[in-house]
């Protein structure tokens, strides 16, 4: 598929319709979806309507918006009006919102073509995608082995070529990390830049939406569509959507870039040579390297294990069998909330679940959720130095290649640990974009991570930017 | 922190309204003692006065208008629900009274 | 009703207050009793997976009004959530106000001159509302329950007040006043009967001197006459339990107004874990000096200070009219008997028509303005129009509308012209000539009897003063 950008000027030009590019992602949908289990839902006929519309639009002249024509694919934790939505789970499998998520209808009005839903981890609960009811999405570049997770499907969608453009979900590394073992641009921003609206919660303090896409540009324009105030969410900022595609070459000369230590070592070798590669990169092109030391950034993996099962476990009491999804009936309403519940979720959804319950239970409250919640602080504190002496932060994505199937799933902890250099992001708020920089074992890609201070995306898809051309994309 | 109990686990799954096999509780007890034993390197820390964050952003007073905004199709409402009788969603009996 | 001797009871009072917004507390769907089942709901308020509350500015503003009124100090304040799996609340956790309330501390001067403490004023939202089916409508031996979802969402405030309270009569007292202030500061309409106010009573007794002993809580008091007569039943049975040598266990109890006793719901159980946590969904609420102030500015005078005014207004009569002015205040009706005591309206008159009158169609008031009132009374002072007529026009007005002076006459109440009240005086005077010499020689008695005359030709229309009058011009 072209890019983001090259199918937007096309269909606004009236070079191609958006029903002859939709076709061809249908089609490419069709060819590979049995194999790889990316999407869970295709929605082609309301798919060929928006795109029709849309060409309609274009044959009268009208503006169609900065991603006319563009196929997207959503993570289904997405709510699309009348569309089936099930975070992979078979607690809401059958149900259908009876309205759109804020992402979706800036996603429609900028004229891009919803294609469908798109497999995860259970409620976005993983690190492979191993844990959809569902079944597992394979890694398009090499199928015995994991996209990541949790938005495994919505990198693998961009990665077969099946759509360039799928919006995904970060929690604690969940756009970052499948973007990096799938060879995509993947972005967590600023925690309220996006609004959750209609994003199925897993942790409400720590979730964002984001783009995945193959360019930095094209994620730029994606993010700017998808931004800005929405009064739907409470937490959403205040301000209107930025201005990012603007400043993607902008470059990194006279900016200081920390290297921090403590989100690189422990890596694979093949992943710590790609992240040096970067820092060489970034200094020619003008950046001062600095080298930090943060250690809390260590700790953040023990908060996050507690603050996201804790809230998780509060956001998925709803699903009790009595409104809407899954009932197994019982004789009195307790033993039916028991059975659906116990039926209708996943081994790792309930880990969480206990694990988050156990955290803010009677007596167990100070010393684990209120333990972490401080801890945040201090995570929080430590990027502000950091920020003191860097202008952007550098280190990797995940401390390995994608990894096969099964390898890590016998061993909660280790799936957990894997997610060490995300997570800190996910804690301050702030914002962290995945770039695909090298490949390492078996040929596969390594991603590298920028991290900024809230609000500083158009910085990070700058630097982003300078390491694309790097790698041979320019 | 003392180690994870198998009936802290048991008694935790009550709360959460999810059944436990024996074969469940003692996986289960297993690996959260794990996760739990992890997160006890932060009680090697000093975090005395440190203020927790629950939010990453300082916003205050989000507040909306008290002003009307479209409900849902009542049809649609109750097309969702499991059970439905007379407009409403059913449930079997209800053992006891809200707290 | 006393406890026996020895004996005295401690009471605190939870007043939860639906506020009356247009919106619920957290969505736009409307606010509103009594709508078909399901039908005011929304992804919010039905707790849909993705959908996120939004603080609603007014229920915010009211809750401020009655910490306001209330003497509390407005804090900066967070909500929570409070977990727990029920039907009738669709996200199984309630939002609400945990360790940092939005009102904290304040009293209320009670007109017996007690002063009662409040320890906090919090919001919090409804939970929706179920029916059962089978078992006689009540939660225990009903087959199955249907969950109806339009007060779910629906913004409350809860007034706790300290356990200051040593009476049935001091409770009621309390509850009617806090009531009269709810009205005042807008917050609520006051309708018990609907639910919109709903008390829980913490009860416990101890020997005078003692300290306090275990509580229970009575759940869910729908009027005044059910907080008094629970209040003594529960202190009552608990001295009973105390000095046959037994314990009160902490429980929750329900209140059965038919039997006229309480029972237990629901004991305090170790399961009793709300895991309480700051809800992420929502900022914090700091309300700075000058929103307050905004608040303070907006309040109407409070039911005390109402009080005092038409206390002061009444001087001496004020005992003899007290219950009459305490109907007045707590239904708000103060402006029409202000207006009419500044329009040399009678007191007594003032008062009667207001308590009665008014009180008795109360959900019609708007139809009748102050002037009418002021106007219609006047009339009746005057002679215009006679006590009844004057009564049936307030009435016709409260139901219909209208003006008054145009409804005396289209009734027929206009005073007789006195060119009209001749000719039948003449008459009468004419058929009667042995009556009419009678009275002529001095016996006034037998004015009663012309009077009665004309009344029985006129159906009531004349005014007896007039009839002497007219009488004593042909003598």
């Amino acid at each position: 598929m072209k890019s983001v950008r090259q199918t937007a000027l096309d269909v606004q030009n009236g070079d191609a319709s958006a029903l002859s590019v939709l076709e061809e992602s249908l089609a490419r949908i069709r060819a590979r979806n049995d194999e790889l289990n990316v999407f869970l839902y295709v929605d082609e006929e309301g798919a060929r309507a928006a795109a029709s519309a849309l060409d309609e639009r274009v044959a009268r002249g009208e503006n169609v918006g900065a991603l006319a024509g563009v196929p997207v694919a959503l993570k289904d934790n997405l709510c699309q009006t009348n569309i089936p939505t099930t975070c992979s789970s078979k607690i809401l499998e059958g149900w259908r919102p009876p309205y759109s998520a804020t992402v979706v209808d800036r996603l429609l009005l900028a004229g891009a073509v919803p294609v469908g839903k798109t497999n995860l981890d259970e409620f976005a609960m993983g690190s492979s995608t191993e844990n959809s009811a569902f079944g597992p999405t394979k890694n398009p570049l090499d199928t015995t082995r994991v996209p990541g997770g949790s938005s495994g499907g919505s990198a693998a969608a961009v990665a077969a070529d099946m759509t360039p453009l799928a919006l995904g979900s970060d929690t604690g590394g969940s756009i970052r990390q499948p973007a990096a073992l799938c060879g995509l641009i993947g972005v967590k921003p600023t925690y309220g830049l996006v609004s959750r609206y209609g994003l199925i919660a897993f942790a409400s303090s720590l979730d964002q939406i984001g783009p995945l896409t193959k360019t930095v540009t094209d994620a730029a324009m994606a993010l700017e569509v998808i931004a800005g105030h929405d009064p739907l969410d409470s937490t959403s900022l205040p301000e209107p959507s930025p201005s990012l595609v603007a400043h993607v070459e902008d470059g990194v000369a006279g900016k200081r870039v920390g290297v921090v230590r403590d989100l690189i070592d422990g890596a694979d070798e093949d992943v710590v040579a790609a992240v040096e590669r970067a820092v060489e990169v970034l200094k020619e092109a003008g950046a001062t390297i600095v080298e930090l030391s943060v250690p809390e950034f260590r700790l953040g993996l023990s908060a996050y294990y507690l603050i996201a099962p804790a809230e998780a476990s509060s956001n998925l009491a709803r699903f009790d069998g009595v409104r809407y999804g899954l009932r197994v009936n019982a004789d009195d309403v307790t033993a039916m909330m028991e059975a659906t519940r116990t039926a209708g979720f996943g081994e790792e959804v309930k880990r969480r679940i206990m694990l988050g319950t156990y955290a803010l239970s009677a007596g167990y409250y100070d010393a684990y959720y209120g333990q972490a919640l401080k801890v945040r602080t201090l995570t929080i504190d430590a990027f502000r130095r950091a920020y003191h002496e860097a202008d952007l932060l550098l280190g990797a994505t995940t401390p390995s290649v994608a990894f096969e199937f099964g390898s890590k799933t016998a061993d909660p902890m280790a799936m957990y640990l894997s997610d060490v250099f995300t997570i800190p992001s996910n804690l301050s708020g702030e914002p962290a974009i995945s770039i695909p920089f090298g490949t390492g074992e078996a040929g596969l890609p390594i991603g590298v991570q920028l991290l900024g201070p809230g609000r500083s995306e158009a910085q990070l898809f700058a630097g982003a930017r300078v390491l694309e051309i790097a790698d041979g994309r320019p | 922190m003392a180690s994870l109990r198998r009936e802290d686990v048991a008694h935790v799954a009550k709360l959460a309204r999810l059944t436990m096999s024996d074969a469940e509780l003692d996986k289960f007890t297993a690996q959260l003692g794990q996760v739990l034993d992890h997160a006890g390197d932060m009680n090697a820390l000093d975090l005395e006065g440190v203020i927790p964050t629950a939010h990453p952003f300082g916003l205050i007073n989000v507040v909306r208008d008290d002003e009307r905004r479209a409900c849902l199709d009542h049809d649609v409402v109750i097309a969702m629900a499991p059970d439905a009788e007379d407009g409403r969603f059913a449930v079997p009996r209800i053992l006891g009274e809200a707290p | 009703m006393t406890l026996r001797d020895g004996w005295e009871m401690v009471v605190g009072l939870e007043v939860h207050t639906e506020l009356k917004t247009y919106t619920k507390m957290f969505c736009g769907c409307a606010n509103a009793f009594g709508a078909a089942p399901n039908t005011l709901v929304c992804p919010v308020c039905l707790g849909l997976p993705g959908s996120l509350p939004v603080l609603n500015v007014r229920a915010v503003e009211l809750a401020m009004a009655i910490g306001t009124a209330l003497q509390s100090t407005i804090s900066p304040s967070t909500f929570h959530r409070k977990n727990y799996f029920y039907p009738d609340m669709p996200k199984d956790f309630q939002i609400s106000q945990y360790d940092l309330p939005i009102n904290v501390g304040g009293y209320l001067d009670l007109p017996d001159g007690s002063r009662v403490a409040i320890e906090r004023a919090h919001l919090e939202e409804d939970t929706g509302k179920s029916t059962h089916l089978g078992g006689g409508g009540r939660i225990h031996g009903a087959d199955r329950s249907l969950v109806d979802y339009n007060r779910s969402g629906v913004p409350l405030v809860e007034i706790v007040s300290g356990p200051d309270i040593r009476s049935s009569a001091q409770a009621r007292t309390y509850a009617a006043e806090l009531r009269g202030i709810l009205i005042a500061t807008g917050a609520s309409d006051g309708r018990m009967e609907e639910g919109s106010v709903r008390i829980d009573a913490n009860v416990s007794v101890r020997r005078s001197g003692e300290p306090l002993g275990t509580r229970c809580e009575i759940k869910n008091l729908n009027s005044l006459r059910s907080l008094v007569r629970a209040i003594d039943f529960e202190a009552a049975r608990q001295v009973e339990l105390l000095e046959g040598g037994g314990t009160v266990r902490q429980e929750t109890r329900h209140w059965d107004e038919n039997l006229g006793s309480t029972s237990t719901m629901r004991v305090k159980e170790e399961a009793d874990d709300y895991r309480y946590f700051r809800e992420p969904d929502l900022v914090d609420l700091v309300p700075d000096q000058a929103w307050q102030d905004r608040v303070r500015d907006g309040l109407q005078p409070m039911p005390a200070e109402r009080r005092a005014v038409l206390t002061q207004r009444l001087g001496d009569r004020a005992p003899a009219l007290r219950d009459a002015l305490e109907v007045v205040i707590d239904l708000g009706l103060d402006p029409y008997v202000i207006a009419a005591l500044d329009a040399e309206v009678d007191a007594d008159l003032a008062f009667a028509r207001a308590a009665n009158e008014i009180a008795s169609d109360l959900v019609h008031v708007d139809n009748l303005s102050v002037e009418s009132y002021v106007a219609t009374l006047r009339m009746e002072q005057s002679g215009d129009l006679s006590a009844t007529q004057a009564k049936t026009v307030l009435v016709e007005i409260l139901a219909n509308g209208g003006e008054p002076v145009s409804i005396a006459q289209s009734k027929g109440f206009e005073r007789l012209a006195s060119g009209a009240l001749g000719e039948v005086v003449a008459k009468l005077i004419e058929e009667n000539p042995d009556e009419w010499s009678r009275y002529r020689d001095g016996n006034e008695k037998l004015a009663q009897f012309f009077i009665g005359q004309v009344m029985k030709l006129t159906k009531g229309q004349a005014n007896g003063k007039e009839v002497i009058a007219a009488l004593q011009a042909r003598r």
